[in-house]
């Protein structure tokens, strides 16, 4: 089936879940990752058994520190 | 509020614009903009932030510079090292603009501070690299219904967000709680290009422009995304979060907080 990755095309085998994709995907550090289908949250403890459906739309939000780095707060 | 000869010189190529003019050069020189951490991030905000006049610039940091910060840190420069920050970031923008009033607040920013910090100021930058800080700033921003950007930077990867009170959702929305320490990579151990910072930090004084002179679209409701290997940028539409504790319909969150400190109780 096609879905949407970060925008971008992409196959993926039918009743494919998030924490499926993620490892695919080599996504680092899935379980600090967020992720949303077609503009939703989903919560954490749903990445293992969320099946993507044909056309869904996944974003995957990353923690992005940085900035400053000057010494710990 | 009437601008000298300088000033209209000086602030020519912005009264000019007609998305600015002379009305949003002085929004521009009436306004104050708070900058936490006036480092990678902090250090392009504040010296573009600076050259467009805004009126009160007020930088928060605790630190001194340290040699491998000059490789982003543009406020700071070699003969600073050694320096406080706030010192040098203070000369810096004196030396580029003195129509500017800074405003140096030599501290950590802290539950026991952060409102009172916050509250003289327009807008607020988080220029921060931890994410204890990011999440404090943020619950203190939606407490006190203070507009501010979010930003992050690591390797060759940057974002930003603008949280206005009531425009959607805010950074606890999107991130629920800090990751645990040395969870997710930094900047210290995984490195960041210096641009990044530029690149990022300069946006953030884009949305702060923009808020104070009223024009275009904020990234509220987005989180901009930039990679810099393949050079492409991307605005990630945000959903609302009602679940959200802190901006949420049934807020858990009604004071600002430090993360580690209370960590254990949370969970
Ligand atoms: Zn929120």
């Amino acid at each position: 089936m096609k879905i949407l990755i970060s925008g971008k095309p992409a196959e993926a085998e039918d009743g494919i879940t998030i924490l499926q994709l993620m490892e695919r995907e080599q996504v680092e550090t899935p379980q600090y990752v967020t992720v949303a289908v077609n503009n939703a949250f989903i919560p954490m403890d749903r990445y293992a058994c969320y099946a993507l459906q044909e056309g869904d739309a996944v974003e995957f939000l990353y923690y992005t520190g940085g900035g400053c780095d000057g010494a710990e707060q | 509020m009437a601008l000298s000869s300088e000033q209209l010189d000086r602030y020519s190529r912005h009264i000019i614009l007609k998305e600015v003019g002379l009305r949003g050069q002085k929004k521009l020189m009436q306004a104050k903009v708070l900058i936490i951490g006036a480092g990678g991030l902090g250090s392009p905000a504040a010296m573009y932030l600076a050259a467009a006049g805004v009126g009160t610039i007020g930088i928060a940091d605790a630190d001194e510079v340290d040699l491998s910060n000059l490789q982003r840190q543009i406020l700071h420069a070699t003969a600073d090292v050694g320096k406080p920050k706030v010192d040098s970031a203070r000369e810096t923008i004196a030396a580029l603009n003195p129509d500017v009033t800074v405003i140096c607040h030599h501290l950590f920013v802290s539950a026991a501070n952060v409102m009172e910090l916050i509250e003289p100021y327009d807008f607020v930058i988080d220029g921060t690299d931890n994410f204890a800080a990011k999440f404090l700033i943020n619950d203190a921003c939606v407490l006190a219904g203070k507009p501010f950007s979010h930003a992050g930077i690591i390797r060759f990867h940057g974002q930003l967000m603008t949280y206005v009170p009531g425009r959607g959702p805010c950074y606890r929305c999107v991130f629920r709680q800090p990751p645990p320490k040395d969870a997710v990579p930094t900047c210290r151990e995984a490195g960041v290009i210096g641009a990044m910072a530029g690149v990022i930090g300069c946006m953030q004084a884009l949305e702060a422009v923009k808020y104070i002179v009223g024009v275009g679209d904020l990234l509220t409701g987005r989180l901009l995304t930039f990679d810099a290997l393949d050079m492409e940028v991307r605005p990630i539409s945000l959903p609302e979060n009602p679940d959200c504790p802190v901006c949420g319909k049934h807020p858990t969150i009604l004071q600002p907080f430090d993360e580690g400190v209370v960590e254990c109780d949370l969970k």
